[in-house]
């Protein structure tokens, strides 16, 4: 009934490997699209978009960044945090210096200039690995804050070392600064995380995501077939740190407006975009949104019915929401320890027999 | 059965439990839990209690009565933003985040949505600007102003003369902690002393390698400013190495009953203030009366009285005046924010509006100004008394050195103005 394949003939190479080759699956994905850009903004109250929609995009963007360092590539790191920081902060010199320059460059320049130093910080990657490399990375991580905290041309000289966002657009519409609205800032993201994650999926299954994958199961295998370590490793910092500092960019202009490095990105968002990965499904684009959407949408949720629902103290709630998201995330990884990307491809596999599963 | 029922009730209560409308909304974003819980629970109890008391006493505000929906912040910036999102929506009058990484995130966000920001000892100093900042206050006293009025003290104590003392700036290496620095630099330029900057990362359990300097360099005076765990731990290191307590001055949110060590540990410890210590007031026997006898009180009731809860009493009194005074000048009972912002630049605490609320010299008599949203900055020094484990009031309210701090707020605003693209008003 769903997922149905007979009838469904491909006449050309290209029509077999595309992404969503079951029609139901193609449709579904077009639905999704739809509502995302077309339904959701007019039913989108300022609450639903900026506390809720715009962190989900922007962590979706982190994890599907981080998920192809470590999900792709295997290369273990800890330094998403710092990676974030470093966009964030290439985004607030970029938008003070160059009043005029429009958002999709501003953040987009913020990628390369965070892909740059993650392929620095990727360099001891080529001699170690597993955990010694993320406490390699986990160095990136405090360094880049304590730098970005210590200098102060990067804060441009403010007397607390707090960034804000100033208000900057593209094509007259504003994106940034506090009378942006959040419906276009909600596009903005939206923008991004889709053309991202395309970007990603056609990355992953090509020559450069082979490359990773085979790194990721056996590097010496991979090298002696002829794949260059070098490349591969370095490309997948790259990317991954690309797509982390577009993150941050968007979470510093576009959600929380203005940011303090030390707090905005501690060692406590690397974790956070870790356990996005893991729970979502490592190696997966869809894991990294199911993820981000599991640890941002959760959390608020829970919160909006303890507090707003139930009415209880707030302290009780914020306590309970601990408890609650805690053992769920040890509940998921029991039952389904290859997160739940996989548990989404079980589903699919029952449902592609149902309602005669014999 | 039991489930259809269970989800009913729940259901029942997500649909009604939407705000009641046409009260007057005080947000609280408070912090119960984190490593500030400690400080930001009494605080929130007092600003809750005070809207109770006027709720019970007097029938709320000029016959509206106040609610004071809570949102926990933890402290965190982005759950901040998060909370004022789901308030601002509710008529929000005011809000007073007491956090300074919050503020620098809520300070375009209601200048946007015409609602005022009411900092009170905290957050960004140059909002004193009220040409530039028009929806931030932060009267009575700012970080500058008690950075000043610390080193006043100090020289009052060394004879009017610190030309070549060292003296150390142990703070939280956060905006808040790094607020002072530019004070202190002119400062110390003015005086002639010595300045050493030692931060102390967030949440500031671990200052071993921080005291260990301090302990090689004996610093003549140890300014601190410190907030949550940070400020237990630097007071145990300091014992810990034999520094005169006398010498060591705290912000004010340096100097609260958790920031103490026990018996004559900490005995001598000074701090800056921008409001009396105590509940030698009025107000006292009628939150006894109405608000804790009654069972109200916020959290669990065993804060009345600490500085940290006068702190979050005073900061709810400035609002509640700011809604009178609103209700007067416009003549409508249920205010906008737009009308609270304007009643918050008129604003007029005198010793009688004091004394009428309660609170007899409870804080310094002044009047905001549409140019001047800081106040006047005066501050005061107390010190704690080991043997009546409490805090005492040893210096008077004195005016800060404003020849210093006002063009550091002019530059630091002007510089704000040029980057948001802000013309700064008239006034």
């Amino acid at each position: 009934m769903f997922y149905r394949e007979s009838g469904d003939f491909k006449k050309t190479y290209q029509d077999d490997s595309q992404t969503f080759p079951i029609k139901f699956d193609r449709r579904r994905y077009y639905v999704v699209m739809a509502i995302a850009f077309l339904v959701l903004p007019m039913f989108m109250t300022d609450y639903f978009a900026n506390a809720m929609m715009i962190p989900f995009l922007v962590w979706a963007i982190a994890a599907l960044g981080l998920n192809i360092l470590v999900g792709y590539c295997g290369q273990l790191s800890l330094g998403t945090g710092g990676f974030m920081a470093v966009g964030a902060y290439a985004t607030y010199k970029l938008m003070t210096s160059f009043p005029g320059m429009d958002m999709f460059s501003v953040v987009l320049l913020s990628g390369f200039v965070t892909a740059l130093v993650g392929m620095i910080f990727g360099l001891p990657s080529l001699r170690i690995k597993g955990f010694y490399l993320a406490v390699a990375t986990l160095a990136a991580q405090f360094f880049l804050v304590w730098l970005l905290n210590k200098v102060p041309w990067f804060y441009n000289y403010s007397a607390s070392g707090q960034i804000t966002a100033p208000e900057r657009s593209i094509f007259g519409i504003i994106i940034t600064g506090p009378h942006a609205s959040p419906i276009t800032g909600y596009l903005f993201c939206l923008i991004l995380a889709v053309g991202l994650a395309w970007v990603a999926r056609n990355l992953t299954r090509g020559r450069l995501g082979r490359s990773w994958m085979a790194i990721r199961d056996m590097d010496i295998a991979a090298e002696i077939i002829g794949v260059n370590p070098l490349m591969a490793k370095l490309s997948a910092f790259a990317v991954s740190s690309f797509f982390v500092g577009v993150a941050g960019s968007l979470f510093f202009s576009v959600y929380l407006g203005a940011a303090e490095v030390t707090e905005a990105f501690s060692i406590n968002v690397s974790f956070a975009v870790l356990f996005m990965v893991i729970i979502g499904g490592l190696g997966s684009i869809f894991g990294s949104f199911v993820g981000a959407a599991f640890m941002v949408l959760m959390p608020v949720l829970l919160k909006n019915i303890l507090v707003g629902g139930f009415g209880w103290p707030t302290d009780l709630a914020a306590h309970l929401e601990f408890i609650i998201v805690g053992a769920l995330i040890v509940i998921f990884l029991i039952v389904e320890p290859h997160g739940l990307a996989q548990m989404a491809r079980v589903l699919k596999e029952k449902l592609r027999l149902w309602p005669f599963p014999h | 059965m039991k489930i259809k029922q269970l989800a009913t009730v729940a259901l029942t209560t997500l649909a009604v439990s939407a705000p009641v409308a046409a009260d007057l909304v005080f947000p609280s974003l408070s912090y119960r839990t984190g490593p500030y819980a400690a400080g930001g629970t009494p605080v929130a109890d007092g600003y809750a209690d005070y809207f109770t008391l006027l709720n019970q006493r007097d029938g709320g505000i000029g016959g509206v009565m106040t609610s004071v929906p809570e949102c926990e912040t933890g402290y965190n910036t982005a759950k901040g933003v998060e909370c004022y999102e789901s308030t601002k929506g509710d008529g929000a009058l005011v809000y007073m985040p007491l956090s300074t990484g919050i503020t620098y995130q809520l300070i375009p966000k209601v200048t946007a949505d015409d609602i005022p920001l009411v900092t009170t000892g905290y957050g960004r100093t140059s909002a004193a600007n009220g040409a530039v900042f028009s929806h931030v206050f932060n009267f009575p006293a700012n970080y500058w102003a008690g950075a000043s009025r610390i080193i006043n003290s100090i020289m009052d104590e060394a004879g009017g003369d610190i030309s070549g003392k060292n003296i150390a700036l142990v703070y939280h290496n956060s905006g808040y902690g790094k607020e002072p620095i530019p004070t202190l630099k002119a400062l110390a330029e003015k005086h002639n002393f010595n300045l050493t900057l030692i931060p102390v990362d967030h949440p500031g359990q671990e200052q071993k390698s921080q005291w260990l300097q301090i302990r090689r360099e004996r610093p003549d005076n140890i300014i601190m400013y410190g907030w949550g765990v940070m400020n237990q731990v630097a007071l145990q290191e300091a014992a810990n190495i034999r520094y005169p307590m006398d010498q060591m001055y705290g912000i004010w949110w340096s100097v609260t009953e958790n920031d103490k060590l026990e018996g004559m540990g900490s005995h001598g410890y000074k701090g800056a203030t921008f409001h009396n210590v105590g509940t030698d007031y009025p107000i006292f026997s009628d939150l006894q009366k109405y608000v804790v006898d009654a069972g109200l009180a916020a959290g669990d009731g065993s804060n009345v009285g600490t500085v940290l809860y006068n702190r979050g009493l005073y900061g709810a009194m400035l609002a509640a005046e700011a809604a009178k005074t609103a209700q007067a000048m416009f003549g409508v009972k249920d205010i906008t924010s737009g009308q609270m912002r304007d009643a918050f630049e008129a604003l007029d605490i005198t010793a009688e509006v004091m004394a009428a609320a309660g609170m007899p010299n409870f804080g310094p008599a002044f009047k905001v100004s549409c140019a001047n949203h800081g106040g006047p900055g005066l501050a005061g020094i107390q010190q704690w008394d080991g043997k009546a484990q409490e805090w005492k009031l040893i210096g008077d309210f004195e005016a800060p050195d404003m020849d210093v701090i006002a063009p550091l707020i002019k530059a630091d605003s002007e510089a704000y103005a040029k980057e948001n693209n802000i013309t700064p008003r008239d006034c």
